[in-house]
């Protein structure tokens, strides 16, 4: 009799649970329900993605510098292609373009370091970034000083006019924002109702209707010498409709904050500027990253609606250019360019909060 | 809207007659800088769009270059401000432009409540209709119970409903937002007919997958005379903006042309001789350089190359003349004698 004192080896598994079989078995055809599902979905993705590729890379055309180079009825990327610097610049002067270009290449590299783990010193680049960068914007952008050309903003447009628009909304955006919801929760009755007011006020009217004001209605109450540069108008109304929604959400981020945190802070003696800056916002901050990247990324797309009043940003300075009658009815092209722009922006937002908040998760609060 | 209008106007006159009191401060204004401020639009295929380079080009833009040539000598001085619809009134009034030359119809409304004033006629448009070639048709009368495509929130709208009442037609409105979108609802065969102004319809036909497939009716359903715009109130540059394009068009009747004009110089015939500033007027009275019409042909063109380059057969869009030919040849355009 032969006894086997070794223990069998395992055996695998069904090869029907394990690998890509297994996989799809689970996940895509467990029920006949799920199974119908699957195939509906294969269809549709089958009906809607494979002539949206064959259209967009297929059949495309790529170089040229007509329409005449568009002729094997896909896309007509030639379109983006042969604009693409007045898509990446506006009007800018060409000889000027290196400006632009020195900026989107320092911008690349502080964020790159920025948000890179092992940079050294982030806290000075950060501040260089929020301090320093804009007035080397500033310079570079406008000119008229250091030997530059002054390029003035009737003259800027495009993904970089879009920028502008963005980056100072944002930066100028969240410190006011902070402000105004520390005043909001003041006990000091005017602050508390100045703020009050300022938030309500302006959150409760459209941008469009901010944009509006700023560029049709404030030309006719000021003296026709004084020049009110059309931009800055725009900045300014951008700046502050957008502090008020960032007052809110701020706002929020501390009354999140249990008030035991606050008397704690008072406990230790701490003044109230450094009750704030030591011990709740660093905490609330944290907690308001998504709600402040959502303020941001709203505010990135809303950028869009300075073509109203005449401003050539990305969205509008493509529209213009599939006005040129020798460019007319290429469209579909121009708004999936735009669109593939601002998708690209928006989305590595979001990614990079969400990176942060998982850097940052520190373990406490509820999960 | 309304009311904001009419603030609009009330402040605008307010500053029209502040503006009044010297009789040439937008000539001045515009001498010390050095440039004109034109607006236009934000992109009208043929009428004001950037090309490829950035460079301003039409029919409307073409207006604003022979005012620069006319008044600096250099037709290349001028600053583009693009305007929106809605606020196109308020940036004149407020000064921030100097002329409005942006597809802007003259109405009676307009000319005399906003403190503006029409300085002329640079496209006589009117609305028309654009169908398939394969529906057979051949007149708008023969459009009876036809779905029509239109743009929402235009006079468009109006004048159609008008038409077929008048006719005792009816008709189904198929409304969209964009011109993009109404292409496209035409193309798809959502209605038989595309209306707008004629000089869109062109503009609309490139659009579409085959140009060829469409043709465009002969009847036009309403008036919309395009012009520049200035200021009430400043008559000497008002004089000057209407007679820059009374000298375009002037200059194609006397057939002098941007490339022929120099040799045209030494012409005895006494028109052309007052035309290129030897004789007669010259630019008096306007406060004008004696070759001020000389300098808007050589370097801007006459109103025919400006409309062959832009709208007519030198473009995609390929507009017949039509009712903007000079009235010697069965149009509308006519300019009063310069001497």
């Amino acid at each position: 009799m032969i006894v086997n004192d070794q223990k069998l080896p395992d055996l695998p598994p069904p090869a029907s649970t394990t690998g890509v079989v297994g996989w799809l078995r689970t996940n895509l055809f467990s029920t006949p329900f799920y199974t119908l599902l699957t195939l509906v979905t294969l269809y549709v993705l089958y009906v809607t993605l494979v002539p949206a590729i064959q259209w967009a890379f297929i059949d495309a055309d790529w170089l040229g510098d007509s329409r005449d180079a568009c002729t094997s009825g896909g896309a007509c990327w030639v379109f983006i292609t042969a604009r693409l610097d007045q898509f990446l610049y506006g009007f800018y002067p060409e000889s000027e373009h290196w400006r632009v270009n020195t900026l989107y290449l320092m911008l690349v590299i502080l964020i790159g370091a920025l948000v890179w783990e092992k940079t050294p010193k982030k806290g000075w680049i950060a501040a260089f970034t929020l301090i320093i960068f804009p007035v080397i914007a500033y310079f570079l952008l406008v000119g008229g000083s250091f030997g530059l050309e002054h390029v003035e903003t009737h003259k800027w447009g495009g993904l970089m006019l879009t920028l502008v628009l963005a980056c100072v909304g944002i930066v100028a955006s969240l410190p006011f924002g902070i402000l105004l919801a520390l005043g909001r929760r003041s006990h000091m009755p005017v602050v508390k109702s100045f703020c009050t007011v300022f938030i309500e006020v302006w959150r409760g009217v459209p941008l469009i209707t901010v944009l509006f004001m700023a560029s049709v209605m404030l030309p006719l109450f000021v003296s026709a010498e004084i020049e009110f540069d059309k931009l800055l108008r725009a900045l300014i109304g951008i700046t502050l409709f957008q502090s008020a929604y960032m007052a809110e959400v701020i706002r929020g981020g501390l009354q999140a904050i249990p008030k035991g945190q606050y008397e704690a802070a008072d406990a230790l003696g701490l003044s109230y500027w450094k009750k704030m800056g030591l011990i709740i916002l660093p905490q609330a901050l944290k907690i308001m990253i998504p709600g402040i990247v959502n303020t941001f990324i709203a505010l990135f797309k809303d950028t869009s609606l300075v073509l109203i009043i005449g401003l050539f940003d990305l969205l509008a300075i493509v529209q213009a250019a599939l006005a040129d009658p020798k460019w007319l009815g290429y469209s579909v092209e121009g708004y999936v360019f735009v669109a593939f722009a601002f998708w690209v922006f928006c989305f590595g937002m979001s990614r990079y909060s969400q990176h942060l908040e998982r850097k940052l998760h520190t373990g406490h609060g509820a999960r | 809207m309304k009311k904001i209008a009419s603030v609009a106007a009330a402040s605008a006159l307010a500053l029209g007659v502040s503006a009044g009191a010297q009789a040439s401060e937008t000539l001045d204004s515009v001498k010390s800088k050095g440039f004109v401020q034109c607006g236009v639009s934000t992109g009208l295929p043929g009428f004001s769009n950037p090309d490829d380079k950035g460079n301003w080009q039409g029919m409307d833009v073409d207006v604003c270059r022979a005012v620069a040539a006319a008044v600096l000598g250099d037709a290349s001085k001028v600053k583009y401000i693009p305007l929106t619809a809605k606020e196109r009134f308020t940036a004149l009034q407020s000064g921030e432009i100097d002329v409005l030359s942006r597809n802007t119809t003259w109405t009676q409304t307009r000319d005399t409540q906003l403190g503006l004033n029409f300085a002329g006629v640079n496209y006589y448009d009117g609305q028309g209709f654009m169908v398939s070639k394969n529906l057979g048709v051949k007149s708008a009368l023969e459009l009876d119970g036809a779905a029509v495509c239109i743009q929402s929130g235009t006079t468009t709208e109006l004048n159609l409903s008008d038409y077929f009442r008048e006719h005792k037609m009816s008709f189904t409105p198929v409304v969209f937002d964009t011109s993009d979108q109404t292409v496209k609802g035409f193309e798809a065969g959502r209605c038989d007919v595309l209306t707008s102004d004629q000089s869109q319809l062109y503009a609309l036909r490139i659009k579409l997958a085959d140009p060829g497939s469409a043709m465009v009716l002969p009847e036009v359903i309403s008036k919309e005379p395009l012009g520049p715009v200035v200021r009430q109130g400043d008559d000497l540059w008002f004089n000057i903006v209407k007679w820059s394009l009374n000298a375009m068009i002037t200059g194609e009747e006397l057939g002098v042309t941007s490339g022929n004009i120099d040799s045209m110089k030494d012409s005895s015939n006494p028109n052309i001789r007052r035309f290129v500033g030897l004789e007669g007027p010259k630019g008096q009275g306007l406060e004008l350089p004696d070759d001020w019409a000389y300098q808007i042909v050589k370097q801007v063109g006459s109103y025919g190359e400006v409309f062959e380059r832009n709208v007519g057969e030198g473009s995609p869009l390929k507009i017949s003349r039509g009712v903007n030919a000079l009235w010697n040849k069965g149009g509308f355009l006519y300019a009063p004698p310069m001497r």
